[in-house]
């Protein structure tokens, strides 16, 4: 689950940023992203299967399909929503274009990627669970449908409990406090 | 006679916007000599963020050439470095990290970076609020910060475009102050835009008046009163005065224009002064 998050902000992030800003590759690229992002990634669990087998590699596959795209598409909108006028500043104190990105566009979008990152995450965790409810691997989600074969309410519900209390943990100590701290310091919260 | 800093040769820009096409700049001319300081006034909307966006090599004429030392300006460079209107300072960073960021693309180590940063921001009197992000600091000691950061790059040449514009009036003195301080110390050529013809002639050698679409070349006015100046200062306001009069046929009709009115501006009170002689500014 971690790897596959990982895997998705690495290959995201990037992504997101060129798509930003070529045109070309946008129009290609940045519209197969948004026509696969409506297709719900445990969707791509067969394909997977069929690829890795039955293992944890199909499982990663299909979480880092689910997060990767809701990442791209936030970084890549909040890229293009940087005021011109920051990058026109830059270029007139000699930024290099690496350091427009590293220094400005990656920087300025930073809240919208935060924001992504918190979307990828969800999709993440509930491909995973779909997963694992289909028995391609072991967590909590395998708990819970062994709790169904041996007609276990409780079990079943304690395993709902604790899946909906790790998101909520993720979700408020993680993306909130990242979140707040960013919105802090660039002025958001007025 | 030697080159000229800068030379705008025919200068022409065009925009297409949702309100169709708009002629920003026509055949604009103007030289402007190595340590001059030179202001340009117009109306709001005649092109003054145009021309000096285009000098600093942001925006591309459509028609004509800006050179500088005799060169064509092909795109941006820190020779020539920009306070913009709004400040365009960065968020996410404190007032001393904005001012350095120029510095860093330079390849500034460090500690100087640091160093020369934070004499800048003395210099417009922000020590105390180096450490501060933007949004806790007012707009007037944003555009503080804006100007510090464009010093820091010692350019050659200075663009400001109506930099002090959201100031009271009594930071600005003090920076009008600070400003022909530097420039006199630096000697850098300094494009100043601006629509306060009091600001104006308190600290320019030549004030250029454009006339709004097309904006073009509409006047030029040498201004040799002895420096340093004062916004207050009696020589000022007479000065000002005499430009007042020739901008002000211009704002009406733009007005005129603009809310398709009909207005007389005759009738108005607020462009009309005491003592307003026709052609006491020939
Ligand atoms: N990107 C653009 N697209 C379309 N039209 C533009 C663009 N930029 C400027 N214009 C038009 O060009 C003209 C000149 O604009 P400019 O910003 O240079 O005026 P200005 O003299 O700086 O005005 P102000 O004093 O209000 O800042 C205006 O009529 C404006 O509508
Ligand atoms: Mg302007």
């Amino acid at each position: 689950m971690l790897i596959g998050f990982a895997v998705s902000l690495v290959i995201g992030i990037p992504l997101g940023l060129v798509l930003a800003r070529v045109r070309w590759l946008d129009e290609t690229l940045g519209s197969l992203v948004l026509g696969l992002q409506t297709l719900p990634s445990i969707c791509w669990l067969p394909l997977a299967l069929l690829w890795f087998g039955l293992n944890d590699g199909a499982i990663i596959f299909v979480v880092v399909i689910g997060a990767l795209l809701a990442i791209t598409v936030s970084v890549r909108d909040g890229v293009k929503n940087v005021p011109p006028v920051y990058l026109r500043a830059a270029r007139t104190m000699g930024a290099s274009p690496l350091a427009i990105y590293t220094e400005v566009l990656l920087p300025a979008s930073l809240p919208s990627m935060i924001t992504g990152a918190k979307l990828g995450w969800s999709f993440a965790w509930r491909s995973l669970m779909a997963g694992e409810l289909l028995f391609v691997s072991v967590g909590l989600g395998h708990q819970m449908m062994m709790g169904r074969e041996l007609a276990d309410m409780s079990q079943v519900i304690a395993v709902m409990i604790v899946i909906v209390g790790l998101g909520l943990i993720t979700d408020y100590l993680i993306f909130g406090s990242l979140e707040q701290r960013v919105r802090e310091r660039w002025g958001l919260n007025a | 006679m030697a080159e000229p800093r800068l030379s705008l040769r025919g200068v022409s820009k065009r925009f297409y916007g949702r309100s169709g096409e708009v002629l920003a700049l026509e055949d604009v001319r103007l030289d402007v000599r190595q340590g001059e300081f030179l202001i340009l006034v117009g109306p709001s909307g005649c092109g003054k963020s145009t021309i000096l966006n285009i000098v600093a090599g942001l925006e591309r004429a459509d028609a004509g050439e800006v050179l500088e030392n005799g060169k064509p300006v092909s795109g941006p460079g820190r020779d020539r470095s920009v306070v913009f209107q709004d400040g365009a300072l960065f968020p996410w960073l404190t007032a001393q990290k904005n001012v350095e960021f120029g510095l860093k693309q330079m390849g500034v180590g460090r500690r100087e970076r640091a160093e020369r940063a934070r004499s800048y921001l003395r210099l417009v009197h922000l020590s105390r609020f180096a450490d501060s992000y933007l949004h806790e600091l007012s707009g007037g000691m944003r555009q503080r910060v804006a100007l510090a950061r464009a010093l820091a790059l010692e350019p050659q040449v200075l663009l400001m475009d109506e930099p002090f514009g959201a100031l009271d009036s009594q930071t600005k003195q003090g920076l009008y102050g600070v400003i022909q301080e530097i420039w006199t110390k630096t000697g850098q050529t300094i494009v100043f835009v601006t629509h306060d013809v009091r600001e104006a002639v308190c600290l320019g050698d030549r004030v250029v008046v454009l006339s709004s679409r097309p904006g073009r070349v509409k006047a030029e006015y040498p201004i040799t009163l002895a420096r340093p100046r004062h916004v207050e200062g009696v020589d000022v306001a007479r000065k000002a005065q005499q430009i007042a009069h020739a901008l002000r046929d211009d704002l009406a009709r733009e007005q005129q224009e603009e809310y398709d009115l009909d207005w007389q501006p005759a009738e108005s009170g607020v462009l009309r002064s005491a003592d307003s002689v026709m052609g006491d500014y020939i």
